[in-house]
């Protein structure tokens, strides 16, 4: 899968399943968590989305707002994994 | 301590073991290797901060009769805990926990909020972090300490071992708008009292060990994920609830780890970690330790113990496990438990009969318009609790009504609020839960008044609205807010319908996207859901108020079209 089909998958489950806001137009660097779109429970629900949808998994020292905050990140991340 | 002598004062089991070498509190995180305190330093710590405490003044009382209270607005963490024991062990001081800044809050709305609180429950000092104190200190109106500030070399010798039993022991401070929270005081007595009570309730013994990630700040963990533990000298394992929320096997881990036997959670929590532990984070993982999963502090959902049991059932849980119990700060802590090694009673009844008429009339499940509650079990020993009607008569059993609790667990006092009486002019606590009894039994149905349940967290939807109408673009005084139950995430979410003066879709973007940064910058929630319309839509009182319950009927009723 590259690098841009998963950064449209993750995008469209950010604003589908959790903003809940499907019109919601997500910058690739726009602060998901510090930006008060979603709050830490979410990077739990990232965890379980990125294992099931990539088979990334990513360990819980990783799984934090400071590393998991943008699309960015999490693409960077999931890519690290696959290559 | 499995006797049934129970302590005079909170301060005397601390003191009893204050030379033994067993283990009192293990921390764990997921960035750090385990802390395991014993009692001895674990009185040695509040001691070092006990007399940091006093060399502060903080030992002389203020006015005679009166106590020095002191706001611990620190992280979950040792720290906190130390300082919680030692402003007890101060003479004339009595402690608050508080949640601490974090980088999501606004800074200006939560120094606020503190500043409110300080001049209105005349605060004599708050303890924070390093980082986050110079902000405090440069708007709270009274002395803010670190923890470092506090910390001595040498301890402080024991001043306060011998408190007035009927003496506040410490406040644990309602939801609600920060400055305006009510300060429920707690004596000595009161605290013991409910956990001996509770103890017998649970059949509490020396060979339990709790696990908890509750925030201290909540009714549920600072009692039973805290001084349930350490009066009754059970061991304790700790995780702070902001690395649980995005780690949640961790408290899996924990009572693997640990042979945990005790946990209580919000309803929520089993949802969370049913969905949320990834197969991966389960290798090795063993609950079949456990005693019970204590449900506690949301509405219950059955479906939620049904899926929490199903997903770790290969890993040693099982449902008699999972037990409720109905709480309030206001009496301590538990009003009823469901019996260990038992499950929750189910009562299956008529939706409509409860909704016209507020009885709850049992029905053969599967009827249509069937509705299944959760029993929260009965009273625990010391506590009495009745349903009453609106002139304050007692209703009978299975008719609806509010419930209403006597104990000798409840508070004295809202703390400095003359104006608050909790109490009837018969010395009942009316809860404002409406709910009924059958069988001895209590089941909770709803809420008097409008009051959101997100998370375990109690949310006022006015606070809520009052963030709202801040936010650039919406119609001052034209945005409402209100709890949508969902049965995914176990709670009640957060839903804004807000009017607004722009019709630009981008403007829209920017509206929403304010709303919920907002929203969570000013408040511990988030909001799932945002809906922009069009002036005129909400419904308004007779009175020109936005209508709640109307709006919130018609909103789902778009939705689900």
């Amino acid at each position: 899968m590259d690098e841009n089909t998963i950064r449209e998958k993750i995008r469209t489950y950010i604003t589908h399943e959790l903003i809940r806001d499907p019109d919601y137009n997500l910058a690739d660097d726009e602060g998901v968590v510090t930006g008060g779109l979603m709050d830490s429970f979410s990077l739990a629900d990232l965890g379980v989305y990125v294992e099931d949808e990539f088979g990334v998994y990513i360990p819980d020292p990783d799984l934090t707002v400071e590393k998991m905050d943008t699309l960015d990140l999490m693409v960077a991340r999931v890519m690290r994994d696959l290559q | 301590m499995t006797d049934s002598t129970q302590p005079i004062t909170l301060l005397q089991p601390l003191l009893e073991r204050q030379n033994s070498d067993a283990t009192a509190i293990t921390y764990v995180a997921t960035d750090a290797d385990p802390i395991t305190v014993t009692w001895r330093t674990f009185f040695q710590q509040v001691q070092r901060y006990q007399h940091g405490l006093v060399a502060r003044g903080l030992a002389a009382a203020p006015a005679p009769g009166e106590q020095n209270l002191i706001v611990i607005a620190h992280t979950q963490s040792l720290e906190s805990i130390y300082l919680f024991w030692a402003a007890m062990l101060t003479p004339h001081t009595i402690p608050s926990m508080f949640p601490t800044l974090t980088e999501k809050l606004d800074p200006d709305v939560y120094t606020r909020n503190m500043a409110e609180l300080v001049t209105n429950s005349g605060v004599k000092a708050v303890i924070s972090t390093t980082e986050f104190a110079p902000t405090l200190r440069d708007v709270v109106p009274c002395p803010v300490y670190t923890d470092a500030d506090l910390l001595r070399d040498d301890e402080h010798p024991v001043t306060n071992a011998d408190p007035n039993p009927t003496e506040i022991a410490f406040l644990q401070h309602s939801s609600g708008t920060t400055g305006l929270q009510k300060g429920v005081a707690l004596s000595h007595q009161a605290v013991l009292n409910q956990l001996t009570a509770y103890s017998e309730a649970i059949a509490l013994t020396e060979r339990d060990v709790i696990v908890s990630w509750l925030p201290l700040y909540h009714d549920m963990g600072l009692i039973a994920g805290f001084l349930l533990p350490l009066v009754r000298g059970v061991p304790l394992v700790l995780m702070s609830p902001f690395d649980w929320v995005s780690h949640p096997a961790m408290l899996l881990r924990a009572i693997t780890d640990y042979n945990g036997t005790l946990c209580w959670l919000p309803n929520f929590a089993y949802n969370h970690m049913a969905r949320r532990v990834r197969a991966r984070d389960l290798d090795g993982v063993d609950l079949s330790t456990m005693r019970m999963f204590i449900n506690c502090s949301e509405p219950v959902y059955h479906e939620s113990h049904q899926l929490f049991a199903d997903k770790f059932a290969d890993y040693g849980a099982h449902s008699q496990m999972l037990a409720v119990s109905y709480a309030m700060a206001e009496n301590t802590f538990a009003v009823t438990q469901t019996p260990p090694g038992t499950r929750p009673h189910l009562d299956v009844i008529d939706r409509r009969q409860l909704e016209e008429q507020q009885v709850a009339a049992p029905v053969e499940p599967g009827t249509p318009n069937a509705l299944v509650q959760v029993s929260c079990g009965p009273p625990i020993r010391n506590v009495q609790v009745h349903t009453l009607d609106g002139n304050g008569a007692k209703l009978p059993e299975r008719q609806v009504g509010e419930l209403a609790v006597t104990s000798d667990s409840i508070l004295t006092e809202y703390y400095k609020r003359p104006d608050l009486n909790p109490f009837t002019a018969n010395g009942w606590y009316r809860t404002g839960d409406m709910g009924y009894i059958a069988k001895g039994e209590v089941y909770v149905v709803g809420r008097k008044k409008d009051l959101i349940i997100n998370a375990g967290k109690n949310v006022f939807p006015q606070d809520i609205e009052a963030i709202v109408n801040t936010v650039e673009g919406i119609k001052p005084g034209r945005a409402v807010v209100f709890g949508v139950p969902d049965e995914r995430e176990g709670t009640e979410l957060l839903a804004v319908v807000a009017e607004i003066t722009e019709a630009d879709p981008d403007a829209h973007q920017r509206i929403k996207k304010a709303v919920r940064q907002q929203v969570t910058r000013q408040s511990t929630v988030s909001v799932s859901y945002v809906t922009l319309v069009d002036a005129g839509w909400l419904i308004k009182t007779s009175s020109g108020k936005v209508a709640r319950a109307a709006n919130r009927t018609k909103w789902l009723q778009q939705q689900s079209s």
